[in-house]
């Protein structure tokens, strides 16, 4: 186990970096887009929630490693080969991060729906009769109150698209169970190596874990 | 202010949700500084006629007007409206994200109304009015139904509104809080506020209004002084409802 530590330690925590690097981009956007689709879902343009409902329904009815394959390998043939416009290539890079977020977008704005429809109508309705226009009761009163009860399902969506990094191996993305798979390859020490990835991603989630309720903490409201 | 003046005239006001008719031919007139308590049978109508009023609901028929001018469904003038229009709910609603004194001035500073300082200074005022200075850093978990039903009134009270509406503001207190918040009603009515009142308060009503509606299926069935309502209810529907009620 320590020979691997001293030879491969480096590689492994720049690869752990690697899928941090990644799950950031895919949450960042996962965040936009879910706050967008969410949003979508419960305003009364039927249009809007049409939208929304659709694309949660595919996102959700289709498996990560094909949406990644279909991604990575099936756009750029589409653009390349079918409408002949040359040249559009992704890098591993660019193609997981659409996916986490496309796929993690979509569940969080499930989450997003259900924090919002968690809140009282009687909040919108108490800010409208002041006068206030909708997207601004939205801002001030509805959405402070539905992050609130959102924050546990939302660190769990976190901690899956984490973890989902891991199934981006598959299109050469060089993050940890990719690099991992290559340090087997050299040393065939598997038990050893695939015991200090499993601890690896352990140790990060419940960093995150600790973090996030730090933050479902300060959130409480009570005078101070 | 003046009796004889206006402010809000309903004519023929509908509301369906979907199949059910909850207003079916609403016609009343409310004029300045009156106090109207409409009362009768749950379903009867009365809430929605109510929102109606601040157009939380949406008439399918009929025309209401305010001040001379008639609701339309123009976003920016409800706004302007509501800005006019207080009203106080059965649930009390305070927003639960922020403290007393933040529910009162959101409002006023959001909108523009005044500035921060002043916004302050009147909700202080307000907060006083309702006997809850010692409150204003308090979150709306924290407080009794009845603190949170003054806090609702002083947060409505902080838009400087020239009509108020009440729906069932009592109905969800403890039976001793339900006088703290009628004393602060009748204060208000005193100083000449317009008052629309849904209540089941039938003491209230005898003291505090000027004319009392009574609805049933959607219709106003009935309207007098308490007087003649209480004393002399003319329809045999009220009369019912009375024998019941008192």
């Amino acid at each position: 186990m320590l020979s691997i530590l001293t030879k491969y330690g480096t590689l492994l925590v720049t690869a752990m970096g690697q899928t941090l690097l990644l799950a950031l981009y895919g949450l960042l956007f996962a965040c936009i887009i879910g706050l967008i689709v969410g949003i979508m879902s419960v305003l009364r343009n039927r249009f809007c929630r049409g939208f929304a409902l659709v694309f949660v329904n595919l996102i959700r009815g289709v498996p990560l490693i094909v949406l990644a394959y279909f991604i990575f390998f099936g756009v750029p043939y589409f653009c390349n080969t079918i409408l002949k416009i040359g040249g559009v290539k992704l890098t591993a890079l660019e193609a997981g991060s659409v996916c986490l977020a496309l796929n993690c977008g979509a569940y969080m704005a499930e989450i997003i729906r259900a924090g919002i429809q968690s809140v009282d109508v009687g909040q919108m309705e108490a800010a409208r009769s002041l006068g206030l226009p909708y997207w601004r009761s939205m801002q001030r009163v509805v959405l402070p109150q539905a992050i609130r009860t959102m924050i546990p399902s939302i660190i769990n969506q976190f901690i899956i698209t984490l973890k989902d990094t891991s199934i981006l191996s598959v299109i050469g993305f060089p993050e940890l169970v990719n690099t991992a798979k290559n340090v087997v390859a050299n040393t065939f020490m598997s038990f050893q190596t695939w015991g200090i990835v499993a601890i690896m991603y352990l140790i990060v989630i419940l960093l995150l874990q600790r973090a996030a309720k730090t933050v479902e903490r300060r959130l409480k409201y009570e005078s101070r | 202010m003046n009796p004889d003046k206006v402010k809000i005239r309903v004519e023929h006001l509908r509301k369906d949700f979907g199949k059910l008719e909850v207003l079916r031919d609403v016609s009343a007139e409310i004029r300045e500084g009156e106090v109207v308590v409409i009362i009768g049978p749950s379903g009867s109508g009365k809430s929605t006629f109510l929102r109606c009023l601040n157009q939380l609901e949406e008439a399918t028929g009929g025309t209401i007007t305010v001040d001379g001018v008639v609701l339309s469904d123009s976003q920016k003038e409800m706004n302007r409206l509501r800005e006019r229009v207080g009203m106080v709910f059965q649930h009390f609603n305070l927003f639960n994200n922020m403290n007393v004194l933040r529910n009162l001035m959101l409002a006023p500073v959001d909108l523009k109304k005044c500035s921060r300082e002043e916004a302050r200074e009147r909700a202080e005022k307000m907060l006083e009015r309702v006997g809850l200075t010692e409150k204003a850093r308090a979150y709306p978990r924290e407080l009794s139904g009845g603190q949170k039903q003054r806090v609702a009134i002083a947060r409505a009270l902080c838009m400087k509104p020239d009509i108020m509406l009440f729906d069932e503001p009592t109905s969800a207190l403890d039976p001793e809080m339900v006088g703290e918040v009628l004393e602060v009603m009748k204060e208000l009515a005193r100083e000449g506020m317009t008052m629309v009142v849904v209540t089941h308060e039938m003491g209230f009503a005898r003291e505090v209004a000027d004319r009392v509606l009574f609805m049933d299926g959607g219709l106003i069935l009935e309207e007098g002084t308490p007087e003649e309502i209480f004393r002399h209810p003319q329809n045999p529907r009220t009369q019912d409802f009375l024998n019941k009620v008192l």
